[in-house]
């Protein structure tokens, strides 16, 4: 009990504080206007669109391939020591610090497919360090579902993809969704992966295709934070309140829409 | 095709040997079983009577490590044979677990569930379907217990239902062959006596090879019956002659109790 007041007390301060200090800020006024005077005034619309671009891009290429993968590794191969080594490289991959996949993004991306700076190379490289955790969800969900359900289904005569689709996916598909929710949550928040790959310091302008730069809530709250002078108090803070609703947010809709299908299955 | 497989045999193997890595769990069976028929399939823990099974509808292949030489011939096919399709091999063989497995669907699609994998092509309109479930429902004496709540999750019916219901599946593809391995083992004495008389019911329409611990089951319910111990079949012959003058010691040691 007493441990739990302690895990829920920081996040309690760090929200009270941000309330404190930047609340006062946030606006519709704040959500949808542009940074103005070099961004010591003005709102924060460019950096959120582009943080729902880099995100939903990012998604866009992790979810199928990570569910794919996922599917191969736990439903089509069998154990043997290549899978093995495949499995001991995702659990590394997620261990690799952020920064390191940056570097390995703006080597790939960047420069060697020649994306440039663009939102496509920092989605790539988002999209790249999440893949190993969206595995392990949906890994983790497609063997949480029974395997007499899969021999039932093969007994009569139901191919492996048939299995999958009709019993194996619907029931695994609410762990897989909270895996993806919380991995949203998580790349909302990185800095590093996209502050050398395609997310800008400054940009009058919206990106509008996935080959522009643009700007990010993570970003723009280390610049304005530690980078610009003259910012106002509660700028800052407001743009982190902002983020940490985001982040918040989501990681609640997951728990809530897990709770929501657990409460709905039986078996 | 293989042509010393007689056709009035529903299984017909020979020399089958089967090997989980290094251990092999199955030596040199050769099994008659008879077309039209239940066949039990009696012997202690252990000794390879679920593995047999498995190997007949080729669900052990699943499981990478298994190794199998010999032949089994349902229906006259080898099973094994290259051109044979794995899937009308299962579409023909019916088979029922120990625990009742439902899938996590409604009552109706687990009754359609083969019949609409394997039936695609003849686009049974609503109906057609509605009937060719009221009559695998029927056949399994299910039908006036669930026909109100066709659409409630099979997993909510009690175990007895599930079970049932596991048969009631099977029957839409019109199988020729039902595997049941201890089909009643997870059952109350009451359900047991149900599934058994369903069983009894089956006979003549589908050929049946199920394997039981309860001997008194076995001897009621099967027109012949196959010993095995440790792997190998010991005695095989009519279920009475089996039980009242078995052939070889280790059969009337085994009805008698003496093994575990
Ligand atoms: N998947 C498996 N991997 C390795 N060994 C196995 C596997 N399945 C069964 N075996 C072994 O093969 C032997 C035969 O097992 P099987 O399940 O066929 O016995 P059984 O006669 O059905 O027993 P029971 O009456 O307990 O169900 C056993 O020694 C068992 O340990
Ligand atoms: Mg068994």
């Amino acid at each position: 009990m007493l441990m739990t007041a302690l895990l829920i007390l920081p996040v309690l301060l760090i929200l009270a504080t941000l309330i404190h200090k930047g609340g006062s800020i946030i606006s519709a006024e704040f959500l949808f206007s542009e940074p103005t005077n070099g961004m010591t005034a003005g709102g924060i619309f460019p950096a959120l669109y582009g943080t729902i671009w880099l995100v939903a891009v990012a998604l866009m290429i992790s979810v199928p391939l990570g569910v794919a993968a996922a599917l191969y590794l736990s439903e089509y191969a069998g154990d043997n020591w290549f899978t093995r080594i495949i499995n001991l490289a995702i659990i590394n991959l997620a261990g690799v610090p952020s920064i390191v996949h940056a570097l390995f993004g703006v080597g790939a991306f960047v420069l060697f497919f020649g994306f440039g700076t663009s939102i496509l190379a920092a989605s790539l490289t988002l999209a790249i360090m999440t893949l190993p955790l969206i595995i392990v969800a949906t890994k983790e969900s497609l063997q949480a579902v029974p395997h007499a359900f899969r021999e039932a289904c093969w007994n009569m005569g139901a191919t492996r993809w048939q299995t999958i689709r009709k019993v194996v996916l619907p029931n695994a598909v609410s762990g897989i969704l909270t895996g993806v929710i919380l991995e949203v949550s998580r790349t909302t928040g990185e800095t590093a992966p996209i502050m050398f790959t395609g997310a800008a310091f400054f940009l009058p302008f919206l990106p509008e295709s996935v080959f522009d730069q643009t700007m990010a809530l993570s970003l723009h709250l280390y610049v304005v934070a530690t980078q610009v002078p003259n910012v106002p108090d509660e700028l800052p803070y407001g743009v982190a309140l902002v983020l940490i609703a985001i982040v918040l947010l989501m990681n609640s809709l997951s728990i809530a829409f897990r709770m929501w299908l657990r409460g709905r299955k039986k078996w | 095709m293989n042509e010393k497989a007689a056709t009035d045999y529903a299984i017909h193997t020979d020399k089958l040997n089967l090997w989980y890595g290094t251990f092999q769990a199955l030596f040199d069976v050769d099994l008659d079983i008879k077309d039209g028929i239940i066949t039990s399939l009696i012997g202690p823990s252990g000794c390879g009577k679920s593995t047999f099974l498995r190997s007949v509808n080729r669900i052990n292949e699943r499981l990478g490590y298994v190794r199998i030489n010999g032949s089994i011939d349902v229906m006259g096919k080898n099973i094994y044979d290259p051109d044979v399709e794995l899937l009308q091999v299962r579409k023909q063989i019916g088979m029922v677990f120990q625990r009742p497995n439902p899938l996590p669907l409604s009552i109706r699609d687990n009754v359609l569930f083969g019949y609409n994998i394997h039936m695609r092509k003849e686009r049974a309109s609503r109906s057609q379907k509605d009937e060719i479930m009221e009559a695998a429902l029927r056949q399994v004496l299910l039908w006036d217990k669930v026909k109100d709540r066709l659409n409630a999750r099979a997993t909510e019916l009690s175990l007895e239902e599930q079970q049932k219901l596991c048969i009631a599946r099977l029957l839409p593809v019109k199988p020729t062959l039902l595997l049941m391995d201890e089909p009643c083992s997870a059952l109350d004495p009451k359900g047991t006596e149900a599934v058994e008389e369903l069983i009894w019911e089956l006979r003549g329409q589908y050929t049946i090879l199920i394997v039981t611990h309860n001997m008194a089951q076995a001897r009621r319910a099967s027109e012949e019956c196959i010993f095995m111990l440790m792997g190998k079949v010991v005695e095989h012959g009519q279920t009475q002659d089996v039980f009242v003058t078995p052939k070889r010691k280790e059969t009337s040691d085994y009805i008698e109790g003496r093994y575990g």
